[in-house]
């Protein structure tokens, strides 16, 4: 044997060697992994975008919360409170665990001695500190008498629904034995003693003033800083007989209501008036708006319909652009050319002039939402139309076409049957970006006024942000979630749709148009 | 180059009357408001109406309007709002407060849109261009009320830096009046960016890696240089009829922010005629905004054309 092994194949004996298969047939190995379909490989690629991803995420829950929401919450759009109005979010069991959300709270700033004077009247009459906290304290260096003297004020933070304290409420004498009956049976109180506004330096308008005042309104204190009651005890003033809950310190002589004619007036302590109106607590988890709404429900009302409108109208502007975009770039030349100058002439018209005058032709013979939709409906398909004739000019001189024509296909036949499902991909990805398009518009119409949805859908996106810019400064919320809501959905739905378009057609990746 | 051009004004025209003309119809088609009784010039009104045709068929309606517009200038008298008064006066005198609020607004954001455009295609892919491309995304997908509303909290609420309202008075280029418009021109400003930003980006990366830059730079050009001379010149063909789209638009200018911010303008009006149904506004404003969006869409068009000599415009190959 030779030493160098690397040159001994050519003395290998015969015996190694052994065939590898002797009787049987070679095959190919069967492909172990399966086939990617089109939607499939779309999905893929979608799934690696991860910005379209989030956005698809986002959007499942803007849409779940639109279906979700008005069934969750206490409130109906139609539920309209009249004295919490643009209130903050609160809700109670929150509200105690004290951790500065949905609190109620509405920042009052340069509080004096008088005004917390007033706050502590409320807590200490309802037994609800109105004062959350305090933000600041400012001091300030004031002459009196030839004195300095120091003052103190305070920015502090209040929970507004505690802080409405008392209410003025006229009832009939049936009413008033009613919430007696409620009283007794809850024991939540709801009727505090009157008040005569002769006892309080004439006060008329300020009902959660209990206590003696001076000519200023400010809280007259005893030696020990205590409130000096000023309940009414005229007897022959009572409107009606009062047989519920008395407050502590009464010796049943403090008088409940006043007599008004065929009817009584109490001082109503409104957070737990609104739980024997309402059944329940005041839960407004988003606030509420000028309207007195619920925000967090008035805007899944209003999501859903921009939702399924939007849908509808791209349904619809697919159908009919598709339809027309194919006939247009089937036949061509002065087919073409003809159903060209009416797409044009109707791209012209300003969708303002659209709107308004669908509205005013038709609102009143076929309703307001129908007349929104043709508006949408008239000048929105021509995107559509165009973009289905590109396709068609594509596909249409291509051999598999002319090979059915050959066998004899008819040109309906050709068109949707052949050249129509080449260009579906294109068409489908940009609904996607259509439906955006036309929330944005609904919205732009329902908030300029121009079309007034509410009686239909309860509310719309638009109409609260409308409602909610009149009162930007002092209720910044009412304006905020509308926004923030539209705002996501918006973002969302144009990643998504970005999204899709760039997993369907790959070769258009990153190319706007 | 001329014939076309010449061609498309045609056109243009001939789109711009027919659409003129289906308005004209279907706004003439409604009522008609009802004249104050007690008014002495209801008369005289309603034998202004008698001979501008009210009573006769449509097309003759038409045809006197036509014919008083074209040979007077004369719009008809509004007959809600400013009762009595002539539409194209009224008209015309809010024309400045709109132009001025969007002259500011181009002025400011075309500069600022191509300058983040730029910055972010010469640093494409590092966290700059992202920044840039999400806020663009973002503020284009946003509605402009939305911002609208937070430029007013914070600017004018929070901070207390401007006004809430635009400023009453005709002093159109004082600086108080520039100070209360501040924050309506910031508002118009963010969409104009963004539009902007991103035409200018997209525009320029597909530039820089044409191979013209690459001979550009290996003939010795720095790259400073190479992108100024050759990339901006050509990413230009796209944004200058852009720029020239957006000139003709700021007659226009935008209904919500003259809304939110009452600037007197001709969106202002175009909504008070909608909403107090006063028809011969309306109709005004119809062929006013018309006539912007066909004329945007021509000087546009043709711009291309004249600006960069490779494209032919309507030539048949």
């Amino acid at each position: 044997m030779n030493d160098n092994i690397n040159t001994a194949y050519e003395h290998i004996p015969a015996e190694k060697f052994a065939f590898v298969q002797e009787n049987e047939n070679l095959h190919d190995k069967e492909l172990q992994t399966k086939a990617r379909s089109f939607f499939a490989d779309a999905l893929l690629r979608f799934s690696k975008n991860k910005s379209s991803v989030i956005a698809a995420w986002i959007l499942l829950f803007l849409i779940l919360y639109s279906i979700f929401a008005p069934l969750i919450s206490r409130y109906d759009v139609k539920d309209t409170d009249s004295m919490y109005v643009n209130y903050p979010a609160y809700n109670r069991t929150i509200c105690d665990l004290n951790i500065g959300i949905m609190d109620g709270a509405k920042t009052f700033d340069s509080q004096n001695d008088t005004a917390m004077n007033f706050w502590r009247g409320i807590a200490e009459e309802t037994g609800m500190n109105p004062v959350i906290r305090t933000v600041g304290t400012h001091e300030t260096d004031v002459k009196q008498r030839g004195q300095i003297v120091k003052r103190y004020t305070y920015d502090i933070e209040v929970n507004a629904y505690y802080a409405l304290g008392m209410v003025y409420r006229t009832f009939s004498y049936a009413e008033f034995q009613n919430i007696q009956n409620w009283q007794n049976e809850t024991g939540i109180q709801v009727i505090y003693p009157y008040v005569e506004p002769s006892d309080i330096n004439g006060i008329k308008d300020n009902p959660s003033v209990w206590y003696e005042v001076d000519s200023k309104g400010a809280a007259i204190l005893d030696a020990d800083g205590n409130f000096v009651p000023a309940y009414s005890t005229h007897a022959d003033k009572a409107g009606a007989e009062y047989n519920s809950i008395r407050i502590p310190g009464d010796d049943g002589s403090y008088v409940y209501s006043t007599a008004k004619s065929g009817s009584v007036q109490c001082r109503v302590l409104y957070y737990n008036y609104y739980i024997y109106v309402n059944g329940h607590e005041p839960n407004y988890l988003l606030g509420t708006n000028v309207m007195g709404m619920d925000l967090f429900c008035a805007i899944g009302i209003g999501a859903r319909f921009s939702l399924i409108f939007a849908i509808l109208v791209s349904a619809i502007n697919l159908t009919i652009g598709a339809i027309y975009g194919s006939i247009q770039g089937y036949y061509g030349g002065y087919i073409d050319l003809a159903l060209d100058r009416i797409s044009d002439i109707l791209s012209g018209v300003p969708f303002v002039v659209v709107t308004t005058l669908f509205q005013l032709h038709l609102s009143r013979k076929v309703g307001i939402v129908p007349s929104f939709l043709f508006a949408f409906v008239l000048t929105g398909w021509i995107g559509m139309a165009a973009l289905t004739r590109k396709q068609f000019y594509r596909f249409k001189g291509q051999e598999f076409v002319m090979a059915a024509r050959t066998l004899g296909a008819s040109d309906r036949r050709l068109m949707f049957k052949h050249i129509f499902p080449n260009a579906i991909g294109t068409i489908i990805t940009s609904c996607a970006l259509v439906i955006p398009g036309v929330i944005n518009s609904e919205t732009t119409m329902t908030y300029l006024g121009i079309v007034d949805l509410s009686d239909f859908a309860g509310t719309t996106i638009g109409t609260l942000l409308s409602q909610g810019n009149a009162a930007a400064t002092t209720a910044p919320h009412a304006m905020l979630w509308p926004s923030v809501f539209l705002g996501l959905l918006m973002i969302a739905f144009n990643l998504f749709g970005n999204g899709l378009r760039d997993a369907f057609n790959p070769s258009t990746r990153g190319v706007e148009d | 180059m001329i014939k076309y051009t010449l061609q498309r004004t045609f056109y243009m025209i001939i789109v711009f009357t027919i659409i003129t003309l289906m308005c004209f119809v279907l706004i003439r088609m409604l009522p008609q408001p009802v004249l104050p009784p007690e008014d002495p010039h209801a008369q005289v009104m309603e034998m202004r109406r008698e001979a501008l045709g009210y009573n006769e068929p449509y097309l003759v309606q038409f045809g006197l309007f036509v014919k008083n517009v074209v040979t007077k200038f004369d719009w008809g008298l509004s007959e809600k709002l400013y009762f009595g008064q002539d539409v194209w006066k009224i008209f015309s005198g809010k024309l400045p407060a709109t132009m001025v609020v969007n002259l500011y607004s181009i002025i400011l954001s075309i500069p600022i849109g191509i300058a983040l455009g730029i910055f972010a295609a010469l640093k494409k892919n590092t966290w700059i261009d992202y920044l840039i491309s999400t806020l663009t995304m973002v503020v284009i997908s946003v509605p402009s009320f939305v911002y609208a509303f937070i430029i007013q909290y914070l600017f004018c609420y929070k901070l207390g830096w401007f006004p809430f309202l635009v400023k009453s008075g005709t002093d159109w280029l004082s600086w108080p009046m520039f100070v209360s418009m501040v924050p309506a021109i910031m508002s118009l400003s963010f969409g104009v960016i963004a539009g902007f930003t991103r035409t200018t980006r997209a525009e320029l990366t597909e530039v820089l890696t044409s191979e013209f830059m690459l001979l550009a730079r290996t003939k010795g050009l720095t790259k400073a240089q190479a992108t100024i001379r050759h990339a901006l010149k050509n990413c230009f063909v796209v944004i200058v009829p852009g720029i020239f789209g957006e000139f003709i638009g700021i007659l226009g200018g935008s209904l919500i922010i003259e809304r939110i911010f009452s600037v007197p303008g001709v969106g202002s009006l175009t909504l008070n005629a909608i909403n107090g149904l006063d028809y011969n506004i309306f109709i005004l404003s119809t062929c006013f905004y018309t006539a912007i969006g066909l004329a945007a869409s021509l000087v546009v068009d043709v711009s291309y054309g004249f600006i960069d000599p490779r494209i032919r415009m309507g030539s048949r190959k």
